[in-house]
């Protein structure tokens, strides 16, 4: 991303052109970007400073005459709920489950639809491409039926097996299995990453490796890995976010509990965030758990950025 | 490691040591590569065939019943109808009708010679059924009416059109904008659009949702779709890369002849980016058919207006009981998205790697 970011002053060619040219250039400019920039405003920046300020009150959607400021009040109950606590860790479980395997499975299917040895590279990859397209809600409506212990497909097959099936969905310590496994179906995106990423890779590189002797092993961690690490890393800062903002999936299985799941065991921070402000209608205080995600967001994404010098390979750098 | 590498390209030259054997060699790998992918691609799509097969069956699935969608085969014997059993016999297996249960002997009919019913010793208990191939197209007209489907559908798409067009114009606009204009502090504001991917909505959602319901928004599309018309940070940076690569020697040549920049983006720009505004459209479309938080909060007393994602949500939450009502619904769901996309992806991964290896 830092990348591009700079590159935008670079073009600047005639510096002696008129001024009135110059100023009618930035008017029409500005005329473009008018639709963002009125955008930003309305919809980002003036409700990010009232969400601030409503994290301060006692806001309540039922009662919206009694909204007083109340100091720190929200934020000094933010810090002892054990709801809070119970969402953090779970979003952080399944961040800590979830992202290495929405990271591994996806370079695995890169590497296999990208052997030189599959035949129909494209069909395969079509199809490991497809789950994307299936609506989210359908998708987990569709797991959760698979996934069922009496008439599910999994446990079917497993019990073909000889294995015993768990109960996928109401055993409390499966949860976050059972998330992350519904999660492979929405990789489709980071294949095709990096994928490109993959055959972005000089060949020069490998040929230069098997001259001098190097195993598949050491030319996938010394060569491919590295090279395609932009692509793990913006990936990464991707699945952190999407961690926090994770609701879809718990709502729609355990729909009984607002998305909470057995024993709380589904209660993600954003599942938590709209438990408290559309089934309890506390407006301040989920004003105040938003800005606290978006502070722990992005203390994280600033941690990720500072670790990437460390091993993030860019090719355009020394 | 310079006397490895020789011993190395000395093995190499050995072992295949005819070109029959390294096609061998060759054909082998392609033909297990090939099969590895195979099982893998089945196993990850299987959860759509548990979708289609329980779609297809029939509402009441008894436990002895096998998983495609069947059910028992019968034989009508003087206007009854019997279960057709597989019966052991000392001449092998026969397909007979039960008509009279007993617990040690039974009655049995063979349908090729209905005319003498033959007394079994056995239990009937302990016979397995035969079962037809019987596939329940009625399931999909059933959910499609309990859950208004097409009334679904039609919402579903006028969001995601309405909204796409609002995207696709604003974004392009946005885009042009920071990709043809010396603006000063224009990187400055490029970074404030690109921090806003990483901003969770959530920090806007209480006070904008405060605000529509004080203008009367909520249970209208309005929230929804106005938002779209003032462009989005993904859309604006592929638009703009894109952009960039565009040679800026034919707009300029566009402006000497006397063209606008509205004209210009119009006429020169747009018809060279055509790729990337079809990828912006496609994901704006299919993330519109995904939205579901918020029309859940915006929509919560206007049913008649809810889309597919939160119609099917809370069908599946009172309906869990019938699986092949719910996923019925999941394959209607689901077959507008796959056709289009199996219409339009090279559009689609173009646009996934622009935005994601650029950076």
């Amino acid at each position: 991303m830092a990348a591009t970011l700079q590159s935008s002053p670079a073009r600047q060619p005639a510096r002696r052109r008129p001024s009135r040219l110059a100023r009618r250039e930035r008017n029409w400019g500005l005329v473009f970007l008018a639709p963002w920039i009125i955008g930003f405003c309305l919809f980002f920046a003036a409700p990010m400073l009232a969400s601030l300020v409503f994290s301060f009150t006692n806001y309540n959607l039922l009662k919206p005459g009694e909204t007083s400021f109340i100091g720190l009040e929200n934020w000094r109950r933010m810090v002892n709920d054990p709801n809070v606590r119970q969402s953090l860790g779970v979003t952080i479980r399944f961040l800590l489950v979830s992202v290495p395997v929405a990271m591994a499975v996806p370079l695995g299917l890169a590497l296999l639809v990208n052997s030189r040895y599959l035949l129909g590279k494209h069909i395969f990859r079509t199809l490991f491409y497809m789950p994307m397209m299936v609506p989210i809600v359908a998708g987990t409506m569709i797991w959760q039926g698979v996934l069922n212990t009496q008439s599910g497909w999994l446990n079917r097959i497993l019990g073909a097996l000889g294995l015993p099936g768990p109960d996928w969905i109401n055993n409390p310590h499966l949860v976050i299995p059972t998330l992350t496994l519904i999660g492979i179906w929405g990789i489709g995106n980071t294949m095709v990453i990096m994928l490109a990423g993959l055959q972005n890779v000089p060949t020069e590189l490998y040929d230069a490796a098997l001259v001098d002797g190097a195993g598949p092993f050491y030319r996938f961690f010394k060569i491919t890995l590295p090279l395609i690490s932009p692509v793990i890393f913006y990936n990464l800062v991707l699945a952190m976010i999407g961690a926090f903002q994770y609701f879809l999936q718990p709502f729609v299985i355990w729909s009984s509990t607002n998305g909470a799941g057995p024993n709380n065991a589904s209660l993600f921070y954003m599942v938590n965030l709209y438990r408290e402000g559309w089934a309890y209608y506390q407006m301040g205080y989920a004003s105040t758990l938003a800005w606290a995600m978006f502070f722990v967001a992005l203390l994280v994404t600033v941690a990720l950025f500072a670790t990437a010098k460390r091993w993030v390979y860019y090719a355009g750098e020394k | 490691m310079v006397i490895k590498a020789n011993k190395m390209v000395g093995e190499r030259r050995i072992a295949p040591s005819s070109a029959l054997a390294r096609q061998m060699r060759r054909m082998l790998l392609v033909g297990s590569i090939t099969l590895f992918a195979t099982m893998i691609v089945v196993a990850y799509l299987m959860p759509m065939g548990y979708a289609f097969n329980t779609a297809l069956r029939g509402k009441n699935i008894e436990t002895d019943a096998p998983f495609w969608p069947a059910r028992p085969a019968t034989y009508t014997y003087q206007g009854e109808e019997y279960d057709i059993y597989i019966v052991p016999t000392e001449q092998g297996e026969q397909r007979w009708a039960l008509i009279k249960k007993g617990r040690e002997k039974s009655t049995f009919i063979d349908p090729e010679n209905p005319e003498t019913p033959i007394e079994w010793n056995g239990r009937w208990r302990t016979l397995d059924r035969v079962w037809t191939f019987s596939p329940q197209w009625q399931n999909f007209k059933e959910s499609w009416n309990t859950i208004k489907f097409g009334r679904l559908f039609l919402n579903t798409f006028a969001i995601a059109f309405i909204g796409m067009v609002g995207t696709v114009v604003s974004s392009t606009l946005v885009a042009y904008g920071f990709s043809r204009f010396r603006i000063p502090g224009k990187s400055i504001l490029f970074m404030i659009l690109m921090g806003t991917i990483i901003l969770p909505p959530q920090v806007t959602l209480v006070p904008t949702y405060t605000i529509y319901t004080r203008i009367g928004w909520t249970n209208t599309w309005l929230p929804l779709l106005v938002p779209h018309f003032f462009a989005n940070a993904y859309n604006v940076f592929l638009l703009r890369q894109f952009f960039m690569g565009i040679p800026r020697e034919m707009d300029e040549a566009a402006m000497i002849d006397g063209a606008g920049p509205l004209r210009t983006l119009i006429s020169v720009v747009i018809p060279q980016a055509k790729p990337a505004i079809i990828a912006v459209s496609l994901f704006h479309f299919f993330w519109a058919w995904n939205d579901f938080f918020g029309p859940l909060i915006y929509l919560t007393a206007r049913r008649d207006l809810w889309p597919i994602s939160v119609g099917m949500q809370a069908f599946n939450a009172l309906y869990a009981s019938q699986p092949h009502l719910v996923q019925a619904t999941t394959v209607m769901a689901m077959a507008l998205p796959l056709l289009i996309f199996l219409l339009a992806q090279r559009f689609f991964m173009q646009g996934v790697v622009m935005t994601g290896v650029e950076k």
